[in-house]
Order: C-alpha cells, then structure tokens, then sequence
C-alpha cells in the first residue's frame, strides 16, 4: 500500500577528520543548504563547580560569547549580528559544550568568533555583573516555580553532599561568591583537549576543516584537570516529602536509582522506559493517568544517565484533590513492570517506535552534529548509528522482564510533591 | 555592508488545491527519508462562540478520540508502531494536526488524517475525562504562575473587544462547561477540506504528495465554500491601561508592554515588514536597543525584550519587557523603557542598525531551509493567516526593501501609549 520506499542510513558518510594539530572532528558534508553546524562539548559541566560556588560553570556559558580578544561585549556582539553567525555555550550536570551556526560566506569570521571566544574571553567587569544579575533574576524567578521546586527538593533530597546535590545554575548564596578567577580557573581546567569531542554538519570539505580545528581548538590546553567525584546512589528512596505552596495543583517528581549508558543493559533500559512513561501517546503512564482518568494534562518517564549516579525519573501535575490517586496509580504501574515485565504487545510497539523514530533526531544539521558528538561521549563507535537499532530490536521479552526488576527493583522511589495535597503525607526514612 | 537579499535559493516549494477546495503545499527536502505531514484548519479560539471559549483547543484533544473507522488511540497506536511523531497545536487563528516519520508511511497518515476530517465520533465517556485532563493543562499553565496570570490579563485589556483577548485554552468557568455537543457543532462547522491546509515537507515531490492526496483526502466530498470567521474588531484605542498583579509568590518583578498593531494580513503594504526589523532593532541579542539602553547604559535592568506576532488574521500585538535590577522600581524602569521608545520615534534608526536586522532576519530565512519542520510551520502559520506561498518566498527582498523612514514611521504610528496596555508582576507583602 506504500508508494514510497525507505533510503540507506547515515552512519557511512561520518568521515573522521584529523588535524595536523591532532585535533579531532566527525565530519558530514552536506551542501544542501548553504550552512555549516558545528557542536563541541568537554566533560565537566556543573558537577566540578567549586565548593561553595555552585553556578561557575552556568556563568562561564553565559560569558564566553560577551567579549574576546579585541573586542568587547557589544562588539563582539555586533561583529556576530553583522555576520549572521549564532556563537552559544552551555552547561548541565555532567558537560559543557559550544555551539556555532554559519553561513558558508562567513565561515572563516565564524571560526575567527569562535576561537576567539574559547581561547581569549575577557570576562570584563561589566558583562560579569550583568550575566550574574541574569541568572540571580532567573533563580528568584523558579524560586516558587512549583516544577522548579519540585526539581530542586528531588536533588537536594538524593544527593546530600554531592555536586548533584547543588542547583546547576547556582543559588542566590553561591552566585554572589563567584569570583572573576573562579571563571578563569574553571574553563582553563575542563576546557582542555583530552575531553574534547567535536562534530560538523554542513558545506564544508575535510581538508578546510582540518585547518580550521588548529586554529579554534589547538591553543586549549592538552590535559584537562577535573576533580573525582564519587558515584553514589540516590537517598532517600522510599521517603515522600511534601513541600507547602499555595496552588490549587501539586507538582509531583518521583525517581530512584537507574542504569548508566555503558550498562549491557542500557538499551534494554531504554525500551522499558518507552513502555511505561517515555511515549507520548502510548506509555501506561499516559493511558492509565491521563487517557483513562483525566488526571493531569503531563504525566512521564524518563532515564537520565548523570555519570556519577544513573536514574530513573518522573513527573505529573494534578489537582490537589487527587495527588494520592494519581500517585497510588503511579507506583501501581511501576511495580506491576518490575514484578511482571512488560506483555508482548507493548514491547513491540515500543520497539518499533524506538527504531522507526531514530532518523527523527537528525532531520537538522545541529540535530544530527550534537548526535555525533553525544555518540563520541559515550564511546559508542563511528558505526553505532547503524548498529543502534538492532540493539533495540534484538530485546526479548525474558531480557526486558530481568532489567525491569533490575531498573525498578520494588518499586521504591523518592517523591516529592510541592502544593497542598489532600489525604496524601510525608514518608520519612 | 549590504545585506545579500538575492532571491533564496531553497528548496521548490509548490502549492496545488484539490477538486474539493483542499489546498495542498510541499517542501521537498531530500536530506533524510522522513516526512512532516501536517493539516492546518483555518480556525483558532478566536472563532469560538461567545461563551464557549477553549472549544477549539478542547476539540484539538478530542480529535485524538477516533472516528467510525477507528476506535480511540488505533491512530495514534500506529503512528508510534511506525515510529512516527505527533501532536497537534492550537493558535488564536488556526489549529494543526502534524506527524513525524519515515516517507514510506505517509499514505498511511494521509488516509488518517483524512478520516478524521469528517468521521470523528464522540461520547460523554470519552469527552468528560479529557475535559478535566484541559483543566489540569489551564491549572499547570497558568493557575500556578502569576506571570502567566498576569499575561492573560494584559491581553483581556489590549483586546477590549477582539477575541484575542480570551486565552486559547478558555476561561476556568466556561471550559468546565464545554461538552460534546459543543465540540461537535464546531467541528461541523470548520473541519472541512475547503478550510484546511495541508502541508508535506521532506523526503517528497509535488507529484508524490498530490497523487496520495487524490486518494485519500480527494475522497472527502466538496462543502460549496470555507467557512466564514466573522470577528468582532478592534475599536480604534484611546486609553493607555495598566494592569497590575501582586503575588507572595513573586520573587522576581517584571514589566511587559502590549501594543495593538497590524499584523502582515492587516497591514499596508510594507508596515509589518517595517515592524519586524523595529522589533529587530529592539531586542537583538547583545546589540538591541532595549539591551544597549536598559542593562548596559542605564543600569535599570538585567535584561529586556521585544516580540512582534506578525502573522495574524486580524490586529495583533507587539509586546516589550524587561526585568528590573535589584532595587530599581518598575515604575522608573517604565520611563526607562519609555525613553527608548520616544528615541527611537524622534531621532530614528542608525543606517548601520537596519544593516545589521536585515542581515539576520534574511539569514535566520536561510537557517530555517536546514528544518523542515520549522519551513512547514513557517508556510502554514503564514498561509492559515491570510498569506500566500509567494509572500513567504519573497519576505526577504520584502525585508530588505524597508527603509530607516519607515522603520521610524512605524514606531511612531504604532508605538503609541494610547494603544498600549502594561503590566506590573510584583511579589504581594503577607504581613508575617
């Protein structure tokens, strides 16, 4: 009944491009539209902000594109507008990573912006103020965000005395102690060659390239200083805590302990999570908290591999009269995973939306490079692109119900619930 | 520096209208072998009926319910069995329908969608739950935030008398109100072929698109003609407003500042254009006039904004914000944001500003060949409002065709305090 037939994959045209520097980039020309994408990211992120000073590394993603080299903030700004190209950084728990949009005719002025912003920031006095005002007025803004709430107690609550423990964008507290050297020693200590990972998407040849990388990239330094950080296991799972919030609806996050994505497991971990929250329209979540009973608008699951503590994680908001209810259900689908794995049906239909939906992710040439670079993070090799979705085919059901059990244990989960919940309490240790 | 404004060289982009008044547009895009098919309705809330607001975006969750061929969730059932994406949105003018998946099962969406232009069934089972999943949507969104609170009261009062005014997901007490009945009546009424719009971006050709049309929604008979919106408009505004809104849950003030301006539909000939690259002026990112005069000269604020709806069927809205620094009142960053305007108004624009917005507004046209999804949503935004395939294609010899003087003139006819509404989020003080 289809006219169309399906097209080859992808992952036989990254090329690897090495520079005489010994920079190294995946590479996907492609000169449909007249752009190049490139996307790059170190291992850091949040979790090596300094003791005391939680919000560094949100700071330096903000001040990187405010003034390098000759120019200042509004210059350098000026000299991005003029030339039409996008220069961006950012930060979360466990990276850091940058961003460059062009149009062909201004590569070498994007790559120049580029280099400059990476090698040779100035962080002047006057941007530094200004993106420290920014993310304190972003904080105060989530101080009584119930989702935000919500977010933060899970955290703070799972990882006391851990980095994971500290907000990413810093508090109003740590955001005040952070120094001008803070931002210089931070980027000079994670922004290093050893961690680097970099992917291009669009018009441009390797041997340009090549040439390119040296210049951007080469005057980084080669070794990356990081701190250990233990991995640890999420506290607290099995307690509830109840934050007070005048709102006629409660914010509810749950999770606990998950699988990390170099687990023989993680693919399997992957379906299991598409059955019970991560679909859209198809997860059990959806059909038995929302479909079903028009209990909330969003209900979810998600897995989140964090390097130092993998987890599983979720969230709903419902009215404030039935936060037991949706919850009870919750944990009802959670546990009746882990005992009884999932029926044939919905593991096939996961599987098949898991594997048919991956071209989705690179239908854009920023989509698909910060797929390369994510693929080089986690060590996946050059063909896991085409090897990928018969990973997520080859799950059998006895597989799927042994990690389900694994993943899911019995059940427990850290909850916490910001609003004012009726007939549902706190659950202390 | 002259911006380069030759004639884009993007994909061909065509458009074709069915025996049954179904138009029909395709960006092929030939990169990666999936599709995005959406179907757009030429309706939004600002059609719903007086006291009925929310029915066109309760309606947008019902058409997930099935029809007489298909039970509830088959369609979504294999839409995810296929690999596929979806979801559907719901604007002021228009409402659309859209998956994500490979090319070889786009006939497959097509004979979907097309099924539920017509053949949706409803019953009080299926409705009722979804009405309260709405109100759980209304209370995540906006019962919980007093920005958003605020949002809605800034608009009420910009639209005094055009059902912009009304948010698109209705009011508390008349959502809880809407039934089957309702939904029915009003899909009758607008989900027609002649009333849509539908859009096929990817892995395609014009032909492909066309032929699977003919058979799928080609099948679903001729209505006569669209179906007229009829909108009460605008009354031409007198007073500057204010609204005010004090919550013990506001840590961060703000201020925003709504104006009632012509969108491109309603617009002259080149008076939308010339607010786009104003708004550029504005606010662009490290060099905006908003940013240059309020966070780095003057210091009252941490950061400041413009946005400009521009595609819309009737007046719409330019809005203005920005948050002040620590201890400067919103009333001084008021005058502050005032003072910026009234520049703008008496001394113009610098040559080397409109240089610099017209650089980026045409090359921001280039970047957006590199989606597919945002190019569909571009033409269908734009085509649901009134626009044809050739105003999108030429919008940036449009853009670059705007003169300083007009960009001057333009502020100054619209950027009047008279037809403006602004709005103060503040924390309320609870007396301990």
């Amino acid at each position: 009944m289809n006219d169309l037939t399906p097209k080859a994959s992808l992952a036989s045209r990254i090329q690897t491009v090495r520079s005489p520097g010994g920079i190294e980039a995946w590479l996907i020309e492609d000169y449909t539209v007249p752009l190049i994408s490139l996307e790059c990211a170190f291992l850091g992120g949040a979790a090596q902000d300094p003791a005391g000073k939680a919000g560094v590394a949100s700071m330096l993603a903000g001040l990187l594109d405010e003034g390098a080299g000759p120019y200042d903030s509004t210059a350098f700004h000026e000299r991005l507008d003029d030339f039409a190209i996008e220069v961006s950084f950012g930060s979360d728990r466990d990276g850091f990573s940058g961003h460059l949009r062009t149009l062909i005719r201004h590569k070498a002025e994007a790559f120049d912006m580029l280099k400059l912003a990476l090698n040779e920031p100035r962080f002047d006095e006057e941007p530094l103020e200004r993106v420290r005002a920014q993310l304190v007025a972003s904080v105060l803004q989530d101080t009584n965000d119930p989702d935000a709430m919500a977010n933060r107690a899970w955290f703070t609550t799972a990882f006391p005395g851990h980095p994971y423990g500290n907000p990413s964008r810093g508090s109003l507290e740590t955001l005040a102690a952070i120094t001008r050297d803070d931002l210089i020693d931070y980027k000079a200590r994670i922004l290093a060659h050893d961690t680097l990972k970099i992917a291009v998407v669009g018009a441009i040849d390797a041997a340009s390239l090549s040439i390119e990388l040296d210049k951007v990239f080469g005057p980084l330094p080669k070794q990356s200083r990081r701190v250990a950080i233990p991995r640890v296991t999420p506290q607290g799972v099995g307690t509830r805590k109840i934050i007070d919030l005048d709102i006629p609806q409660s914010s509810v996050r749950f999770g606990a302990a998950g699988i990390s994505n170099d687990d023989p497991d993680w693919h399997v971990a992957i379906v299991l999570n598409q059955i019970l929250g991560g679909g859209v329209f198809s997860s059990r979540l959806f059909r038995e908290v929302r479909e079903k009973r028009g209990l909330a608008y969003s209900v979810s699951s998600s897995i989140a591999p964090f390097d130092f503590a993998p987890l599983h994680m979720g969230g709903t908001s419902t009215k404030n009269e039935r936060v037991a209810e949706s919850l009870s259900i919750i944990e009802a689908e959670i546990t009746s995973l882990a005992k009884d794995g999932p029926f044939d049906e919905e593991l096939d239909v996961a599987k098949k939306y898991l594997t048919g939906s991956y071209l989705l992710r690179f239908d854009t040439s920023q989509k698909l490079a910060s797929q390369l670079v994510q693929i080089q993070i986690d060590h996946l090799g050059q063909d896991y692109m085409d090897r990928r979705n018969g990973l997520i085919a080859s799950v059998t059901r006895e597989e799927a119900a042994r990690v389900a059990k694994r993943l899911y244990g019995e059940g427990k989960l850290l909850v916490t619930i910001v609003g004012r919940p009726v007939g549902i309490d706190a659950v202390k240790a | 520096m002259s911006p380069s404004a030759s004639p884009s060289t993007g994909p061909e982009i065509s458009t074709v209208t069915l025996h049954n008044g179904l138009q029909i547009v395709v960006i092929p895009d030939h990169r990666t072998p999936v599709v995005t098919h959406m179907v757009w309705y030429r309706n939004g809330s600002a059609d719903d009926p007086v006291g009925k607001s929310g029915i066109a975006h309760f309606l947008e969750h019902l058409m997930f319910k099935g029809t007489e061929k298909h039970t509830q969730g088959e369609f979504s059932d294999v839409v995810t069995a296929l690999g596929g994406q979806e979801n559907a949105f719901t604007s002021v003018d228009y409402t659309a329908y859209f998956q994500r998946i490979a090319r070889e099962h786009l006939k497959t969406m097509m004979e979907f969608e097309s099924d539920r232009m017509t053949g949706l069934v409803l019953t009080d089972e299926i409705v009722n739950p979804e009405r309260d999943v709405v109100i759980e949507e209304r209370r995540m969104r906006t019962d919980t935030d007093p920005g958003a609170q605020l949002g809605e009261a800034v608009s009420k009062a910009l639209f005094t008398h055009h059902p912009y005014g009304t948010p698109i997901i209705g009011w508390m007490h008349e959502i809880e109100t809407l039934n089957r009945e309702d939904a029915l009546a009003y899909y009758r009424r607008f989900y027609t072929p002649e009333n849509a719009i539908l859009i096929v971006a990817g892995d395609v050709t014009e032909d492909e698109v066309v032929h699977l049309a003919e058979a799928t929604y080609g099948r679903i008979p001729s209505r006569g003609e669209a179906p007229k919106r009829v909108r009460p408009q605008e009354p031409e505004p007198r007073a500057s407003r204010q609204v005010s809104l004090a919550d013990p849950k506001v840590e961060q003030p703000s201020l925003q500042r709504y104006y009632l301006v012509p969108s491109y539909t309603t617009g002259k000939p080149g008076e939308a254009e010339a607010l786009d690259v104003l708004v550029q002026i504005l606010s662009a990112q490290g060099t905006g006039r908003l940013h240059r005069d309020l966070v780095m000269e003057q210091h009252c604020a941490v950061a400041a904004g413009a946005w400009y709806q521009s595609t819309a069927v009737d007046q719409s809205r330019l809005l203005l914000y920005a948050i002040p620094h620590p201890g400067v009142s919103l009333d001084t960053l008021e005058k502050a944001l005032d003072g910026v305007i009234h520049d703008v108004i008496t001394n113009g624009i610098e040559a080397k500003e409109l240089a610099r917005a017209k650089t980026r507004l045409i090359a921001d046209t280039i970047y957006a060949q590199d989606s597919q999804a945002s190019l569909a949503r571009m033409y269908g935004a734009s085509l649901a409002t009134g626009s044809t395939v050739n105003d999108v294609k030429s919008w940036p010899e449009a853009i670059d065709a705007v003169s300083a003087e007009s960009v001057q003139a333009a502020a100054k006819a619209w950027l009047e305090r008279r037809r403006a509404v602004t709005g103060y989020l503040l924390k309320e003080e609870v007396a301990a």
